[in-house]
């Protein structure tokens, strides 16, 4: 089952998504990146139909673009936040997108943001979130470890801690798991979590 | 909608499209913009008209990007220049979103002289006023290309070319003076053709250049001066070496 999940520290956000993309009980790839990098300072956190993520973050990252070349200026978190949960709401009553979606991201005015927005267009500024069956170990877990301004080691030293709760008590875990940063320098792949690696072609 | 499906375009009887010529007429009008090709690089540079004194030059850009690696200059009506150019970045996203691939320059400006076509074939409009300068790199080539639309929707690649206020005498310039270059002499070579035309001063000409590294980047107004008195300089050295007469015992 699809884990996502976030936290806000000092000055960053960081978040941490599974890596397998499942199709009943056949596991297509465990190297599947669902966090994209929305624009230099964004990053999108997806979980769901899996088609629906790729065409729905993809279809959100360049309309994002678009506005940048529009107006030479890039959006703010809290824009492209609103901006998805409108384009979420607006199809919500038609054709759904099945798109979970934490959206972490930093301005340089109000520093490290990250937003809880879920399939039926919720949205929420939250300092840590989650989503999928993942989320009861997560959030729990970060419920416990989270405070407030914590730096980069304390933070990722807590993801670690969740995805060890995940890989140990979740029934069907997800083995590997991305985790991406963003700060003032920008949003970038921080590590891989693997603990099944592809495995390699046997020699004759 | 009856009324509005009356072409405004029509032949006239010797075979020629008037509003497309009127429309050619409103580009020669506008603002002198010129671009020049080199190995490496591709310059845009377009004349400044003195801006009134209250005015917010920053909110006057003549020179803007459709995409990470690709920018327009243009000479005639601007409010026209707003919508092809806002057509044209959408258009730029909307086939990365589809294609998963930026546009080549060629694509985007098939695309806008299309575009520029269309509204001479159609009831009820009148045709852009506006020629564009295109330039970019295609990606994965990396190869710098300039092309140019005008009103009647012909397009085509150039090494250099101007258009606008004073285009010929550009032109004319640039034929006798081009030769590959690369660098900041693609830079030179720009600003000479422009100031054949323009007055001469940082105020007066916005300058950008695009590399396949940095995109596209604003040349700040000392940075023109700097070139322009460098130029002024080569010019006086030049005028100074014919006057004088060879020396001969």
């Amino acid at each position: 089952m699809e884990c996502v999940f976030g936290l806000v520290g000092n000055g960053f956000a960081i978040v941490a998504a599974d890596t397998s993309a499942v199709h009943s009980i056949l596991v297509h790839k465990s190297n599947e990146d669902k966090i994209m990098v929305l624009d230099s300072h964004k990053l999108i956190a997806a979980s769901g139909e899996s088609g629906d993520r790729v065409q729905f973050t993809e279809y959100i990252q360049k309309n994002v673009a678009l506005y940048q070349f529009r107006n030479g200026i890039p959006l703010t978190t809290a824009a492209a936040a609103n901006f998805t949960r409108g384009e979420l709401a607006t199809a919500l009553r038609k054709n759904p997108y099945f798109v979970n979606i934490l959206l972490a991201g930093y301005d340089k005015e109000t520093g490290p943001s990250l937003y809880y927005i879920d399939y039926i267009a919720t949205l929420h500024k939250v300092d840590k979130g989650a989503f999928g069956y993942g989320s009861y170990f997560s959030l729990s877990m970060m419920d416990r470890h989270y405070h407030s301004g914590m730096t980069v080691e304390e933070a990722i030293d807590l993801v670690d801690k969740c995805i060890m709760e995940i890989r140990s008590r979740l029934v069907v875990a997800p083995p590997n798991f991305v985790i991406k940063i963003v700060d003032k320098d920008g949003a970038r792949e921080y590590a891989w979590r693997e603990s099944v690696k592809d495995a390699a072609v046997a020699s004759a | 909608m009856a009324r509005y499906d009356r072409a405004i375009t029509v032949f006239s009887p010797d075979g020629h499209l008037f509003q497309v010529e009127y429309a050619l007429e409103a580009v020669r009008k506008g603002n002198a913009a010129v671009g020049v090709r080199g190995t490496d690089i591709v310059v845009l540079g377009v004349e400044k008209k003195s801006t009134a004194k209250l005015q917010d030059s920053r909110t006057v850009r003549k020179i803007v990007s459709l995409d990470d690696h690709i920018a327009l200059a243009c000479a005639g009506l601007k409010a026209d220049a707003r919508v092809l150019i806002n057509r044209a970045r959408i258009e730029c996203q909307s086939h990365r979103l589809t294609v998963e691939d930026p546009v080549t320059v060629e694509y985007i400006t098939r695309y806008i002289a299309g575009l520029q076509q269309k509204y001479t074939q159609s009831g009820g409009v009148r045709p852009f006023g506006l020629s564009t300068l295109i330039v970019g790199f295609d990606p994965y080539a990396g190869v710098p290309s300039l092309y140019q639309t005008d009103p009647s929707g012909t397009f085509s690649a150039w090494k250099a070319n101007a258009t606008g206020r004073n285009s010929n005498s550009m032109r004319e310039f640039l034929e006798k003076n081009y030769k590959e270059t690369s660098g900041q002499e693609t830079v030179k070579l720009a600003i000479r053709a422009l100031l054949e035309v323009v007055e001469s001063g940082g105020k007066n000409i916005e300058v950008a250049v695009m590399t396949k590294e940095h995109g596209l980047r604003q040349l700040e107004e000392a940075e023109i001066d700097a070139i322009v008195a460098e130029i002024e300089a080569e010019k006086a050295a030049a005028e100074a070496a014919k006057k004088a007469p060879p020396k001969e015992t």
